[in-house]
């Protein structure tokens, strides 16, 4: 009885995971946004390859300096190309019609784009781009079928192509091998999974804390409710 | 100090109140685990109201604004996150706990006379929570905030004549859009608000003027000791209001576990979809009501009809709020009940969570089978309950309350 209460709680609370994933098999990442090194290397990458088209408008950058180890100075000097003041917003300079003439669709603000889409999609988006001449760019994706957005990073990945039963091989060389590109965008997803909800490191650093208070709590109440009641029959 | 008091209760019966309410309130001595979800109510009541006070101070009801504004909350206002997500989780535990609460006051026959207006009272908060929470629930605008909303306020539309022009009323526009904004902000934030405060308060009135009912159903007014007071009662006060701390302290130990943890609650308390900015071009795949919406969302579905669909999702809340006149048992609690009583209550809750298992999903030919015998069985307890609790074989109710 007990197992089944678990499955079924366990189902309740992965449906709507799996109702999002359009029916794609994802690849699964765990992510881990304590992990500074990863989020400096996210960062690097997402302010060189994502953010001269995608702004992360609710993000400040002297927020980002504090919460990944890194002084003011060192994101003005590596980090900062968009914007000179550092408790500015990562913004963009693209204008929206100018971008939607380009790309026929305005590239969306990713500030919490890993809360919409999840980490697992962003992994397998990120590393699916293939080969597709009937597309304007180039390129098509497995896990966003007719985006518009062209394959930025193929430097690194090279390029891939779909045969007819949808497996991926690989058409052209990057610079990188698959693990190293894996071990990118690895980063960049964390990076993502990060700037989507920076306060995640207080509200789990937070949270022992409330738990014990609660339980000591207890500790004091429990028996205060025995002694209350030793009179009652 | 007694002075002071004496001063006081000359001009406001603070000491009457303190007694009647709480040091002289009569409690039966046997609540179970049942009987911590009315204060626990009140705690989230409480909670939701001070979280939303704060909220209110930094949050833009603007459709340009607005949905900058909750990660702006969510960011760089100091412990936004806390207060937002207190509020957001918060909204669903009061479901959670109302419902429980509902559920109580059904297994133990607590809507049965003396107590109707407590349960017709009662109907009226949950009615307005759902409310409350409906149009909470676009003020993130987000994607699925904004078309929720559009889909909720169209089934007005299916009301015959008058039912375009009174959608169009109540968006203030041709879609959901800035207007409904602002008005939903309005009557979330005080309307609303007021109208529960004012429900709570005659809910408890109306209690407190009957007496509790408890697990056995027995009427302990009936034992009176040489004092006048219940044989089988204690004080509220000090008694219950320790026992309700310990029920406070489990339930927020759970409750910021959710918070701390999973403050989505896996895509049912703060959905994917919703941190995508509302775009009234763009449709989402499947639009899907907050979790304590979707059993009477798929009555809805169930229907073929819209206009009966609508009627049929109205009926399934208004059969609530005739369960003490529809229930003809002379026993109240699930205790001393005949099997019949039993196994339409059983049929009753296995149809309720498989209508909000199936609201949630999409609507296919199976599923909408489903619905529809679930729907079904829904509507047969209401109805056909003043004849099974009839014919009920229930058992000898006893004297005094159980305990121990």
């Amino acid at each position: 009885m007990r197992s089944f209460i678990i499955a079924a709680i366990f189902a309740f609370f992965t449906l709507p995971a799996m109702a999002a994933s359009g029916g794609v098999e994802l690849d699964h990442v765990d992510i881990d946004i304590t992990d500074q090194a990863s989020l400096q290397r996210g960062a690097q990458t997402f302010v060189n390859y994502c953010l001269s088209c995608h702004s992360a408008s609710f993000m400040r950058y002297n927020r980002m300096a504090k919460d990944l180890g890194l002084s003011d100075d060192q994101v003005k000097d590596n980090l900062m190309f968009a914007s000179d003041k550092i408790g500015d917003t990562m913004t963009v300079a693209m204008r929206a019609e100018d971008a939607e003439k380009w790309f026929g669709v305005t590239p969306p603000d990713l500030s919490v784009i890993a809360r919409a889409r999840g980490t697992d999609w962003l992994y397998t988006y990120l590393r699916t781009f293939y080969l597709d001449d009937s597309r304007p760019m180039g390129t098509n994706n497995v896990a966003f079928k007719d985006v518009g957005m062209p394959h930025v990073l193929w430097e690194q990945q090279g390029y891939l192509a779909k045969d007819e039963h949808g497996e991926l091989s690989v058409a052209q060389k990057g610079d990188m091998t698959p693990h190293q590109y894996d071990q990118m965008t690895y980063d960049l997803v964390n990076f993502l999974a990060y700037i989507s909800e920076p306060s995640k490191l207080q509200r789990m650093a937070l949270a022992k804390w409330v738990l014990l208070y609660l339980f000591i709590f207890f500790l004091v109440a429990y028996p205060l409710k025995k002694a209350f009641w030793k009179d009652v029959h | 100090m007694s002075s002071f008091m004496n001063w006081l209760d000359a001009r406001f019966p603070a000491s009457k109140m303190w007694k009647e309410h709480l040091s002289e309130y009569y409690a039966p001595k046997n609540f179970n685990f049942w009987y911590f979800f009315g204060s626990l109510a009140l705690l989230i009541l409480v909670m939701q109201i001070v979280t939303g006070i704060f909220l209110t101070m930094n949050y833009k009801p603007d459709a340009a604004t607005a949905f900058a504004s909750v990660e702006y909350i969510m960011r760089d206002v100091e412990w936004g996150w806390l207060i937002r997500y207190l509020h957001s989780t918060g909204a669903s535990a009061f479901f959670v706990v109302v419902y429980l609460h509902m559920f109580r006051g059904l297994i133990y026959g607590s809507y049965k006379q003396p107590r109707e207006l407590v349960w017709i009272f009662g109907m009226l908060i949950y009615l307005t929570l759902m409310a409350e929470a409906f149009m909470g629930y676009l003020l993130p605008w987000g994607q699925m905030s904004y078309w929720g909303a559009q889909v909720i306020i169209s089934l007005f539309g299916a009301i015959p004549v008058v039912g375009e022009q009174l959608a169009l009323w109540i968006r203030g526009d041709f879609v959901v859009a800035d207007a409904t904004l602002n008005r939903f902000f309005a009557f979330h934030v005080i309307a609303l608000p007021l109208v529960l405060l004012g429900l709570v308060v005659a809910h408890i009135i109306a209690l407190h003027e009957v007496g509790s009912n408890n697990p056995d159903g027995v009427e302990i007014k009936k034992n009176k000791d040489a004092n006048g007071k219940p044989v089988d009662g204690i004080p509220f006060h000090p008694y219950y209001t320790v026992k309700d701390i310990v029920g406070v302290i489990v339930f927020l130990f759970i409750f910021a576990l959710v918070l701390f943890y999973a403050p989505e609650g896996g895509g049912w308390f703060l959905e994917k979809d919703n941190f995508v900015p509302a775009d009234p071009l763009k449709t989402p795949e499947h639009i899907v009501p907050l979790w304590y919406f979707t059993p009477f969302y798929a009555i809805l579905r169930a229907v073929p009809d819209k206009l009966m669909g609508v009627i049929a999702m109205g009926g399934a809340i208004v059969f609530l709020f005739l369960l003490p006149w529809l229930d003809r048992s002379p026993v109240r609690s699930i205790r001393y009940r005949g099997p019949l009583f039993k196994i339409a209550l059983v049929l009753f809750i296995i149809s309720f969570l498989a209508l909000g298992y199936l609201g949630t999903q999409p609507a296919t030919t199976i599923y909408t089978m489903a619905a529809r015998v679930f729907s079904v069985i829904y509507f047969a307890f209401f109805i056909f309950m003043p004849i099974y609790t009839k014919l009920d074989k229930d058992k000898p109710v006893p004297e005094r309350v159980t305990f121990q």
